[in-house]
């Protein structure tokens, strides 16, 4: 078929432009998102792993209850024992570094977008768009910026992990009360505190579950960004894809399946604490 | 209560919509509400209220679900900014303040009590209680112990540390309550405070928020949707109707002057022989003998000119003393005797003037005799109820009382 515009072309310019220009730019975010990633994976892959266990171990048995923290042990233990540990940290190097910026960012655009409609009908429909882009479509523009490698990576992941941050923290404020918003307010509280001391505290448990959703969200990305070298688990899947090498699939698939779990069950039981406010 | 003026209320309007402006020009032309909301889409929230509220009274603002009351209530400190007209308290326009000097008031002039109470759930009883003095930058110390202080008030001693889900309903309004009293504010707004409440937790708070308020004498603007309730409360009350105040009085006032038709079938239901009150009932125009100065003959002189068989009998200071009736009268001047003050009955019924028609039923029956209204204190004859007048006020009970009204009498 015959082009009839060639969008392509003007995209292309556009970014060479802004490439160009910004190039100083881009080259600071890279340069200290780099840093930044290699300082948590050195901490990860430096600490002997048995105390990474023990960590996971003792989170999951005080936060989640015994059969988690069982199912933690000998998760992770069966990683390790697989080969798989080193890999494991990387990636989890990745998640925590996304996702920390995801909720950085995510959270406080969340907030902006429960206060202000105007905020609120301009961000929504990008989330809109990010949630339904089929995940690699981030690693364009990532790759385009950065070239390849774990910062790229991590920059894609932000992008596709932000969305629930941005949404649960909204809907958490939106959905409060309206008379508890007006006790507050009648007793004179200021924007921050109002914010601050019931806001915020009363809708933890909603961005709980943001927080959650955006990690498990980052890791299903950093294994696909497996694809632009970003190292870890997700290039030893692609390794065994690749090579229809079905024995490193299956374990690297497996090492995957278990972190996921592991950092689901944690994570998630930090949105429901066991105290007595919650128990409706 | 004292008789300066708290809070005065001017030309308030509330209009909810995006063409506030216009929709004020036409409400001030006169145009009706339905063609108002059909011109620009705008709902007039409270119309041109325009009241004051006097220091230490409870103030009750009265009206059917929608009226407006939550509105007007919300205007008094700006949770709902006003479109149009002034609210002053202590003579100082609260309109005008800017931010600052508002949540200055909120902190430590008027506090507020909610419905669905508007606790903060992830905070403890005490912290709830504490948390006016907590944003004012009250230090821990002193905010315990004065959230130790209001907790007691309230009698929610031992509760401190619990949180506000452990607490029953009726207990939970004692928090919110104890949270508007730690900041000591002047003046308390309360929204249907006791509407979600069971109706025997409610009697009972509505009976400790009155004792607590001949303690501490704040100005309570008190909403309600109830007419018992607005009764029970209220020193005064205003009836509000789409937005509008229809009328203000006191309950009394009300019952038995209604403005308009539609103050008139709210109150229709009302138990009128509770609120009646002698003072509204008595007859003050009568004529009166004279205890140690009447004799006989002119006794029966006055009784002749105002054609009545019993007259009431006063000392020289106007104190009451009782009734005189003719056929005694007439005995006396038999006997030849010229003082009265052996023929006067002395043991006749006495009310004071805030007796209602409910307490004075009894007296009805037991005698045929008049009643009289005289001063607490000094004893002074104020005025005169005659059984007719009861009577006709009873024609307004029900049957099934009147029939055991007229069983009784004929029994004596
Ligand atoms: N935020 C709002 N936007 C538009 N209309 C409102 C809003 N809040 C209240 N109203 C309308 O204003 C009127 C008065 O409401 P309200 O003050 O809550 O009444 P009440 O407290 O007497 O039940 C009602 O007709 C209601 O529908
Ligand atoms: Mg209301």
């Amino acid at each position: 078929m015959e082009k009839i515009i060639d969008l392509g072309q003007y995209v292309a310019m556009f970014v060479n432009w802004l490439m160009d220009f910004g190039r100083p730019f881009f080259d600071f975010l890279k340069n200290s998102g780099n840093g930044f990633i290699d300082s948590i994976e050195w901490v990860l892959t430096a600490t002997p792993f048995y105390v990474v266990i023990l960590i996971f171990t003792l989170l999951a048995y005080f936060k989640a209850g015994k059969g988690v923290a069982l199912f933690t042990v000998l998760g992770l233990g069966l990683i390790y024992m697989m080969g798989f540990w080193n890999d494991t940290m990387v990636t989890l190097a990745l998640i925590l570094v996304s996702t920390i910026t995801a909720l950085v960012l995510g959270v406080p655009l969340g907030i902006w977008a429960a206060k202000s409609p105007k905020a609120d009908k301009a961000i929504h429909p990008i989330l809109d768009v990010m949630q339904t882009m089929p995940a690699f479509v981030y690693l364009i523009p990532a790759v385009l910026f950065f070239s390849v490698g774990k910062f790229p990576g991590a920059v894609a992941t932000v992008i596709f992990a932000m969305p629930p941050a941005v949404r649960l923290t909204t809907l958490g404020i939106k959905e409060l009360p309206k008379d508890v918003i007006e006790a507050a307010l009648s007793c004179g509280v200021t924007g921050t505190q109002l914010l601050f001391k019931v806001e915020l505290p009363l809708a933890m448990r909603t961005i709980s579950t943001g927080i959650n959703q955006t990690i498990m969200m980052a890791l299903s990305m950093v294994v696909i960004a497996g694809m632009i070298a970003a190292g870890g688990l997700g290039e030893q899947v692609l390794a065994g894809i690749n090579n229809l090498d079905i024995g490193l699939g299956f374990e690297s698939g497996l090492a995957v399946v278990i972190l996921a779990i592991v950092l689901d069950r944690i994570t998630q039981a930090f949105g429901n604490p066991k105290d007595k406010i919650n128990n409706k | 209560m004292k008789d300066s003026i708290k809070i005065r209320v001017k030309d308030l309007t509330l209009i909810f919509g995006k063409r506030k402006k216009e929709a004020l020009r036409l409400l001030t032309k006169g145009v009706s509400k339905t063609e108002i909301l059909k011109k620009t889409g705008c709902t007039i929230g409270v119309d041109r209220a325009t009241f004051d509220i006097k220091d230490g009274e409870v103030f009750v603002v009265m009206g059917l679900s929608g009226s407006g009351k939550s509105t007007l209530l919300r205007c008094l400190n700006r949770l709902i900014e006003p479109t149009a007209g002034e609210v002053f308290v202590n003579d100082d326009n609260i309109t005008k303040k800017n931010n600052k000097e508002l949540l200055e008031i909120r902190r430590s002039g008027m506090s507020m009590v909610f419905q669905n109470f508007g606790l903060f759930p992830h905070r403890t009883i005490l912290s709830n209680i504490g948390f006016g003095l907590e944003i004012k930058g009250v230090d821990k110390k002193e905010r315990l112990i004065k959230a130790q202080e209001a907790i007691e008030t309230v009698g929610l001693q031992g509760f401190g540390e619990q949180y506000p889900n452990q607490l029953s309903g009726g207990m939970q309004q004692r928090v919110g309550l104890a949270r508007a009293l730690a900041n000591n504010p002047e003046v308390l707004l309360m929204d249907e405070a006791f509407s979600a409440l069971d109706p025997l937790i409610r009697s009972d708070m509505q009976d400790e928020l009155l004792d607590l308020q001949k303690k501490l004498q704040k100005t309570i603007v008190f909403i309600t949707h109830d007419l018992d309730e607005a009764i029970k409360m209220g020193d005064r009350i205003a009836i509000m109707k789409d937005g509008k105040i229809e009328q203000i009085g006191t309950a009394e006032e009300i019952i038995t002057n209604p403005q308009s038709e539609y103050v008139e079938a709210f109150v229709e239901k009302v138990d009128r022989k509770t609120i009646i009150t002698a003072e509204t009932l008595m007859f003050k125009k009568y004529v009166t003998c004279l205890y140690a100065k009447d004799g006989p003959k002119g006794v029966l002189r006055k009784m002749r000119e105002a054609s009545v068989e019993v007259l009431p009998v006063i000392d020289e200071n106007h104190k009451f003393k009782g009734f005189i009736w003719l056929n005694d009268v007439l005995s006396t001047q038999e006997e030849g005797k010229t003082s009265i003050m052996d023929t006067v009955k002395e043991e006749v019924p006495k009310v004071f003037p805030d007796c209602t028609v409910e307490e004075m039923m009894p007296l009805t029956t037991a005698t045929k005799s008049p009643i009289a209204v005289i001063h607490p204190e000094t004893g002074r004859l104020l005025g005169i109820i005659s059984q007719v007048s009861i009577m006709i006020e009873a024609t307004r009970f029900d049957k099934k009382e009147i029939i055991d009204l007229k069983k009784q009498s004929k029994e004596q």
